[in-house]
């Protein structure tokens, strides 16, 4: 007989019940969100130990970037700067969200090797504290955005706030990327380099540093772009001009078939996840 | 009440990350003991074979075998970290693990703000986290080393802080790997005490070790793993006997 307040786990290899285990890791690993939360702040103190700015380097390093860039560039594509700027701003700081979000992916699941290997855990922690990780990162990034635009009076209105369902879905393609690419990168090694330069690539062809408009009759085939989608909802709102249906279609498109392949994923190989990291 | 039981269960290792085809070659042409090839045609090593036992309420196992043997793989399957490959495995209760000390512990925290992060672990709040740190304070003897960052700490401050941490939430189910044997006489001396409490409690306790007078000490029982398979189960003296240890 067994006790009612005691746990049991039960397993069968004969019927492992996949799905069943991966929609309680699920739901256990988002009940830890406290965990999550406390390990993603960590990476963050630990990072910047003993600096003097601490996780304001973060800030620092993107206000310089962004100088940098929008002067030149504004140059190099005979823009007014006072137009150009704020636009790169929020561009530069989504678009860094972005990329940091994916690389991070990658190490997601095999970072956490050492607990991984020595306790149970639902494996959907991991995924969660790159998430909050992130989040943690742009929030010292974004308040660069109100300041570039008191700098150049941009006043964008009450539109802005239609950029919150942008970042939800943002942070639910970050959840499930860090679940698909983490357990791709735990047992195949060679994708995390793949995914470093695929970025590298997506950078240039994505309208980060250059405007959606200035391709042409080109523009409606942007959407196609996982990448430009998912920005532009965010991007759009931000600077005052919302995001089209396309935009919304394309970027939601692309994130349910992210969560459809992660899930997929995850309740095939999630038992095996510890043989592989 | 706890209860472990296992049939025909079985763990295996691929070597991922390896030169598979030298390897094979190279392992393969001599006769392997514990590499084999599994049906995808992977090098795998076969750490747990066909694996079956029943341990019940207040029993107090020792695993006992050579390096290798499978002991600690055991433990963490037990536990939860690997999906067996075949059999099944039934853990019914509490588990409290002491396998690897460092397991989840960031050495840049304090003592207590580790154990904070343990409870966080094991899904409690911080509440609960920093009630728990009281508790384990007073175990764990670390003085003012307790809100001292813990990569500052000895080994045998390490075990003390582990075990102090792995008791005070009084698992129903405790498996330990040797390395607790790393804290001082009079520590030893209350964690016995505190062992045999948590045991008379009609617990379980798993123990992997090497030193025979521990086994002989603490454990009713004894499971002889040799191979990732058991070559004897029963009250220790028995088992220790027939092995000649």
């Amino acid at each position: 007989m067994i006790h009612a307040a005691s746990p049991v786990h039960d397993f069968d290899a004969a019927a492992p019940r996949r799905r069943e285990r991966a929609i309680e890791d699920l739901r256990d690993g988002l009940a830890r969100w406290r965990l999550a939360w406390a390990l993603a702040r960590s990476d963050i103190t630990h990072r910047y130990r003993g600096s003097v700015l601490g996780p304001f380097w973060l800030t620092l390093s993107t206000a310089v970037m962004l100088a940098a860039l929008g002067i030149l560039y504004a140059k190099l594509f005979r823009v007014d700067i006072a137009a150009y700027l704020p636009w790169l701003a929020v561009s530069l700081i989504v678009w860094n969200t972005l990329s940091q979000i994916v690389t991070d992916a990658t190490t997601s699941l095999t970072g956490a090797e050492g607990v991984i290997r020595q306790m149970p855990l639902p494996y959907s922690v991991h995924a969660l504290r790159v998430v909050f990780r992130n989040a943690v990162i742009a929030a010292h990034n974004l308040p660069l955005i109100a300041v570039v635009f008191a700098f150049f009076g941009v006043l964008p209105g009450w539109g802005v706030l239609a950029a919150i369902p942008g970042f939800l879905l943002i942070a639910i393609a970050a959840f499930a990327a860090s679940m698909f690419l983490g357990m791709v990168c735990a047992r195949f090694r060679d994708i995390p380099p793949i995914v470093a330069s695929v970025m590298q690539i997506a950078f240039f062809v994505s309208p980060v540093i250059w405007k959606p408009d200035m391709v042409g009759h080109w523009e409606p085939f942007l959407a196609i772009n996982p990448f430009f989608a998912v920005m532009e909802t965010v991007r759009g709102p931000l600077m005052g001009t919302g995001a089209g249906p396309l935009v919304w279609t394309m970027a939601i498109g692309w994130t349910g078939a992210l969560v459809a392949g992660a899930w997929v994923f995850f309740v095939r190989f999630r038992g095996r996840i510890a043989f592989w990291v | 009440m706890a209860a472990i039981e296992a049939a025909g269960m079985a763990i295996e290792f691929p070597l991922y990350h390896h030169n598979a085809r030298s390897l094979k070659q190279r392992v393969l042409a001599s006769t392997p003991l514990r590499l084999k090839r599994d049906e995808d045609n992977r090098i795998v090593v076969a750490a747990l074979r066909d694996l079956t036992f029943r341990i019940g309420d207040g029993e107090r196992v020792a695993l006992v075998g050579p390096n290798g043997a499978g002991k600690t793989t055991l433990l963490r399957t037990i536990a939860g970290v690997y999906e067996p490959v075949a059999g099944s495995l039934r853990v019914a209760g509490e588990i409290g693990s002491l396998i690897d000390p460092a397991a989840g512990m960031d050495p840049l925290l304090t003592g207590r703000e580790n154990v904070v992060l343990r409870a966080l672990y094991r899904g409690m709040t911080e509440a609960a986290g920093r009630a728990l740190a009281d508790e384990v304070q007073g175990f764990a003897g670390l003085n003012e080393f307790f809100d001292v960052p813990i990569r500052g700490y000895s080994a045998g401050m390490n075990v003390r802080l582990a075990f102090a941490m792995a008791t005070a939430m009084t698992p129903e189910i405790l498996l330990m790997d040797e390395w607790f044997l790393a804290g001082d006489a009079e520590f030893m001396a209350r964690a016995d005490q505190r062992l045999s409490k948590l045991v008379t409690d009609a617990e379980i306790l798993l123990i992997a070790t090497h030193d025979m007078s521990i086994v002989r000490k603490w454990c009713t029982r004894a499971i002889r793993l040799e191979g990732g398979r058991i070559l004897a189960d029963g009250p220790v003296a028995e088992v220790l006997d027939a092995a000649g240890l």
